[in-house]
This record gives C-alpha cells, structure tokens and sequence, in this order.
C-alpha cells in the first residue's frame, strides 16, 4: 500500500480522514434509547465537529464491546431496534460526515431472506452509509463482503490489533479500505484513564503504510486525543465515553455536541505541537 | 485420533470449515492466538510431538480413569426387546465426558507455554473439570458460569472452587451458557497473550470443533472396539443427546465413516466405505415446545440442529436459535448443560448431510429418563444424558436390534432440579418426591 499508482480513487471516508486530519470519529449505538433520539444525537455530534460517526447496529451478542456498549445495545434492542428502523433512520439523516455501520456480521447475513450479505450492503449503500466496520470478521473471512462492499462503492474497515503483526498485518493492510481502525489495547471497548503504550507500538508498526490510521478503545478526553495524534494519528475515535453521555445526562445532544467539541480541540493541539515540534527541530530556539 | 498417518492428518484436518459450516468468526486480537492454536493442535494432538498424545493418554488412564465401560444394561434391554448397551462416561473422573476434553487442552495449552486457564460453563460439568485439570496440572484458572447456572448448580460451584478456580458469575442476559462464553471471550482478547481458554464444546472458532472432537473422539473409539468384543458387531444406532455437541461428536466421530456413502468415509478417517451401517441420533432438548415466541424472541428449547437456521455465533459459521433478523435467542432446557442457542458445526454439516439424525425429546421425557434409568439400572444419569434415554423410551422400535447409548455424565449435580422440576408434574417413572420434605 505504499505504492499509490494503482491506488483507487479516495473514498468518502479517506476524504473526509484525510481532509480534516486530525479527524474526529465518533460512535453512538442506534436505538440507545430510541431512533429518535439517535437522530438528535448524531445531528449533535456532526455539529460538535465529528469528521465521521459510526453508527452502531445493535447484535445481541457483542463480544467486543465492553460494559458500556454492551448495556447500550441491551436498551436498543429492549426499545424494538431492527435493522429495517436503523436503515429509516440512516434515510432521514443529513450530516456533513460521512456515516458508518458498525454491527455483527450475522446481523449483515440475516438481512433478507437467505443467510447473504448482500442484501445488507445494497440497503445500506441506498441508505447513504459509506463503510461498514464488523468487529468479529477478520480479514481471512471477509471476502464475501468486501466484494459486495467493492459493488456497492462502500468501505470496508478492518481493525488492527496490538497482536496483529507481521504477515496478518500485511494481509490486512492490503485490504484495508478508508482507514485501518487501530485497536489501542488489547480487550474491549470501554473509556478508559489514560492512552496504552500499545497505541504508539501499534502506531509505529504501522507507520509505513500510507493508510489514513485511526484510533480507538478506550479513547474519553481531549488529552487522549492530543496524545493519540502527537503519536502519529490521523484520527481519533470515541464511542464509550459517549454511551455514557447518552446514558447519563440531562441534556444529551448539548453535551455530546460540547464532548464533541471537546475531542477535536484535543486532537487539534495534539497536531499543533506536532507542528510546533518539527518547526523546533531544525532550530531549537525559534518559538 | 490415530497419529500413524501424520501427513494425512494434517490434510484432512487443515481446513477451518466443515462444508459451509464452521470458521474464523472472532475480533482480530484473537486472530494471532488462533494460528498458534491451530499450530499446537497440529504439532501436539495430531503428530504427537514431543510425546503429548503419550502423556494424555496416560493421564486420562491414571487421573481419568479411562477407559470407561461399555455395559449391557439387562433391564432396558429386556424393557424394549433388543441389546442395549451403556457407554458410562459417567465413570470418568469429576462424573463426566468433559475431562476427555479439559485435561486435553489444560495439558496443551502447558505444553504451549501458557500460564493461565479461563473457561465458560454451562451445567457446570465443563467447569468442574477444568478446575480439576488445572489443579493437577498446576494452572491458575478461573471459569465464568452465568448467575442463573450458578443458582441451579451450586455442587459444581463449590467443586470448582474445591479445586482452587476462581468462579466469576455473569449478570448479563438470561445468566446461561451463551452469556458466559461472550464474557469468556472478552477476558481472552485482554488477556490473549498469555491465557489459553479452553472451550467446553465443539463449539467455537477453528481448530476448537476439530480440537475438541479429538479429545472426545476416545469415547467412539472405546465403544466401537468394545460393541465388537462384546456383541461381535457394529451397532445398529448410537444414540447420544446433543447441546454443543461435545459427547456427541466424541461419541459419532468414530463411527461416522461406517456407512456407504463416501463422503464420510474419506472425509473422516481416510478409510474406505464400510460394510456396516450405524445410525447415529443426536438428541436435543426440546424444552416445553419446539415452537418459537418470535415476539418475546425465546425459544423453549435447545433444539439448534432440529428447528434452527444458519448463521454466525460465537466464532462460527452453525445452526443457530435467531430471530428473522439474526438476533440469538434465549434458548430453554430443564438441563443446564444444553441450554445453548447454538451447537457444534461439524454436527450442523453431519445433520446437514443427513449422516446424523437430530432428534429431541420434551423436558418430561428427560426427566423420565433420568428416574427410569435410576430406578431400573441402579446409574443416575445427568440431566443431558436422560434426553438420550428419554429419545430411546420413544423410539426403540426405530434403533434396531443393538443400540448404544452414551451416558455422558452422572446426575448428582442434577438433584435439586429434578426434585423440583418432578414435584411440579406428574411423571410415570418417578418416586413420590413429597416423601424427601418429611
């Protein structure tokens, strides 16, 4: 992938990584607590400057989701969410960023009336998402999708795990499309205190590869956010920290809208003193 | 598992899917783990490097206290007029078929260099015998049973505690099998680089189904050579009850290849088409009913291979309880140990392929299995075990004149259940229970 003559043309989400770098990606699961509220909230976080917000499908077995996304699918599903009323609702959204599915990959095979994919990709490309993030199908079994997902002119986003080294990183590195989504640690979603040193190993591993690089797991302040992209990043992503906005606040949309905010400033300044940092290096004593 | 013909081995068992079934289905941490699983699993179990079927066997001889009986039961064979035989896998150390397994993969996961065990359980018997293989091989190890199972398990709580393994409860869900396998999992991809989680059933992401199977596949293997000392011939069925499918395929793995059709007889062994049949049942539980409350998205059975459909879970590509939309459903047992939404695929590709029947009988006729194997045989057998015995009161005249019938597990675990699942019904086998009040 470091070779960019043969490289397909960007897609919307490369774009929209690439353009806004550093980018700002966030999650929130569809349903949680209700469609409706779904739609204020992701309308809350395109205005609070996310580049890029994944929209997750509620599956009832979500093995890789912690705590957090684990309660929120539990409140989507308990509120009725089907994949016929997450697709109405991805119909009725207008937002300046693109828009991902993230979900299970037997909720993509049971959409329509024999196990297949795709349906599911033909509906969701109708639907105007640009990319599909599948967290339990890794690259050795996703050659059905990504053909459909290659028809239907759609992302398909691969994560990078700190165990993925060697030749799964190169098989996966030249099948990624729109971002690579680097795991920050090993385990499950969740917010958590401080950035992994896996992140910059990961980061670093990683570097050679001209692939916009987000990343998430864990990711809840704007500090985490300036130290992700200080450590190479294009993109930051953040869902738990915002499941618990959802969850917990008074006013959701404003405070995912000031979260939002919040996150971009902190991956902003961490561009900045990456800026700051390589105009220092030549001349160590200009401001 | 033979280890004569290693190169063969390793052709036949290198695919990761049976047909359509089966697969990689998991987060990408674990990917790397996999490969080096499916690397042990070659090395170790198939090529018996370094000596490692050795040291199994001998322990499953010494610890284990294999082989296991195959026994003539006079009553039953006398109750339904043809040669019924008992394969008593409940003789085995902990009560259980689930050492075969947990021994297996506790020894191997030593001999790859791991330092600590975790494991999911259902009824409790898979978790049990991993706190006893972790304790004789020296493994720190910790088992996750959903709060339901801990409720109506306590013996094996406490016997896995015994042993020295931490027992996490899992809130989640309905607290059953499914719920703690996804809590398992969740632990493995934190902690991947230096846990083994050895899966209770052939269940799972490859090499698991194959791994598994072959750590049960002794329970086949000692019964077909038995069933020819004893009886001088195959069996006309092999009847064993069916949740993941882990004493199933240990019990049809050997079996599978006697019939005509090819594709079985290469697939599975490499040998040619046998000349005798042997009809093999899978029975599954079928709770309170077969049919599905698609609005309340419970299925009051366990019943994957005869009433589901395919899909992903858990690793693979199976049959699976789901909603049109690809939901899983809670499923239903009076038998904690096959109250599971899904089941082992290479048994998804053998019912597919019509070498295995899947069958199933009601919570009642389990229960009466259990009380009509106690009171005629003097054995009680696990709850999971009396479905197998339930199927064969129902339809001995469709077994043939020998039939064995694998006894997984025994039942004392299964005690509080059954006095209370008997008291609130009117079963023909049982003891009048009210008489334990007083």
């Amino acid at each position: 992938m470091t070779d960019d003559s043969n490289a397909a043309p960007e897609s919307d989400i490369e774009t929209a990584i690439r353009e806004n770098d550093p980018a700002l990606i966030t999650y929130i699961t569809a349903g949680d607590p209700s469609l409706e509220d779904t739609k204020r909230y992701v309308e809350a976080l395109d205005r609070g400057g996310s580049d890029l917000i994944e929209l997750g499908l509620p599956f009832s077995e979500p093995v890789a989701e912690g705590a957090t996304i684990q309660a929120a699918i539990n409140r989507a599903l308990d509120a009725g969410t089907t994949p016929e009323g997450f697709f109405e609702l991805v119909d009725d959204l207008e937002t300046e960023a693109p828009l991902l599915v993230m979900t299970y990959y037997n909720m993509i095979l049971q959409y329509g009336s024999e196990p297949d994919v795709r349906p599911f990709v033909e509906r969701a490309a109708e639907a105007g998402l640009s990319g599909i993030i599948v967290p339990d199908l890794p690259a050795e079994e996703a050659d059905p999708l990504r053909e459909a997902c290659d028809d239907h002119g759609l992302d398909l986003v691969f994560i990078v795990a700190p165990t993925t080294e060697g030749e799964r990183l190169e098989t996966i590195m030249s099948q990624v499309s729109g971002f690579a989504y680097v795991q920050a640690r090993l385990g499950t979603t969740g917010a958590r205190a401080d950035v992994s040193t896996a992140t910059h190993e990961s980061l670093e591993r990683l570097s050679e590869y001209d692939v916009p690089k987000a990343v998430g797991f864990g990711v809840s302040e704007g500090d985490h956010a300036a130290e992700i992209v200080e450590a190479g990043a294009d993109g930051v992503i953040v869902g738990s920290a915002l499941i618990d906005i959802v969850a917990g606040s008074d006013d959701p949309a404003a405070d995912l809208e000031a979260k939002a905010e919040e996150l971009k400033r902190g991956a902003v300044r961490g561009a900045e003193s990456l800026t700051v940092d390589a105009e220092d290096t030549p001349e160590p004593e200009q401001p | 598992m033979s280890t004569s013909d290693p190169e063969h081995n390793r052709e036949r068992d290198s695919e990761s899917t049976f047909g359509d079934y089966g697969g990689q289905y998991v987060p990408e941490a674990l990917m790397p783990a996999l490969q080096e699983l499916e690397d042990a699993y070659e090395r170790y179990v198939l090529e018996n490097e370094d000596g490692f079927m050795d040291e199994f066997r001998e322990r499953m001889h010494d610890f284990g206290g294999r082989p296991t009986p195959l026994q003539r039961a006079d009553r039953l064979s006398e109750r339904y007029d043809r040669e019924i035989y008992l394969k008593r896998e409940d003789l085995v150390h902990g009560g259980a078929h689930k050492l075969n397994n947990a021994l297996g993969q506790v020894l191997l996961a030593k001999y790859m260099g791991k330092e600590r065990i975790i494991a999911e359980t259902g009824a409790g018997q898979h978790g049990t015998a991993t706190a006893m293989a972790a304790a004789h091989l020296d493994m720190p190890c910790e088992i996750y049973m959903g709060r339901t199972d801990v409720n109506r398990q306590r013996p094996n709580v406490y016997r896995m505690r015994m042993n020295g393994a931490e027992v996490n409860p899992v809130e989640a869900g309905s607290g059953t099998l499914k719920e703690a396998i996804n809590e398992t999992f969740r632990d493995w991809a934190t902690t991947v680089e230096t846990t083994h989680y050895v899966i209770g059933s052939v269940v799972g992401p490859h090499p698991f189904p194959k791994l598994v199977r072959d750590f049960q596949a002794v329970i086949g293997r000692e019964a077909r050579e038995q069933i020819r000392e004893k009886a001088g011939r195959l069996p006309d069925s092999v009847v064993a009850c069916a949740g993941g499918g882990s004493n199933t395929m240990g019990t049809f793995h050997e079996f599978v290849p006697d019939c005509a059709d090819p594709r079985f007889a290469n697939e599975s062994s490499g040998r040619s088409p046998r000349d005798e049949d042997v009809d093999l049942y899978a029975v599954e539980a079928g709770g309170s009913s077969l049919e599905i409350d698609a609005e309340e998205g419970l299925a009051p059975n366990s019943a994957t291979l005869s009433t589901g459909t395919d899909g992903v879970l858990h690793g693979a590509m199976t049959k699976l309880l789901q909603s049109e939309e690809g939901q899983i459903m809670e499923s239903h047992s009076v038998s904690a140990g096959l109250d599971y939404a899904g089941v082992g695929p290479e048994l998804s590709y053998l019912a597919e392929t019509g070498r295995v029947t899947p069958v199933s009988v009601d919570d009642e006729a389990a229960l009466n299995g259990f009380h009509r194997l106690s009171r005629l045989e003097g054995i009680i057998p696990a709850l999971e075990s009396s479905h197998a015995l339930g199927y064969l009161e129902e339809s001995h005249d469709e077994l043939g004149d020998l039939v064995v019938v694998n006894v997984s597990g025994r039942g004392d675990k299964d005690l509080e259940t059954v006095l209370e699942e008997t008291e609130k019904r009117d079963l023909e086998a049982a003891p009048d229970v009210e008489v334990f009040d007083g």
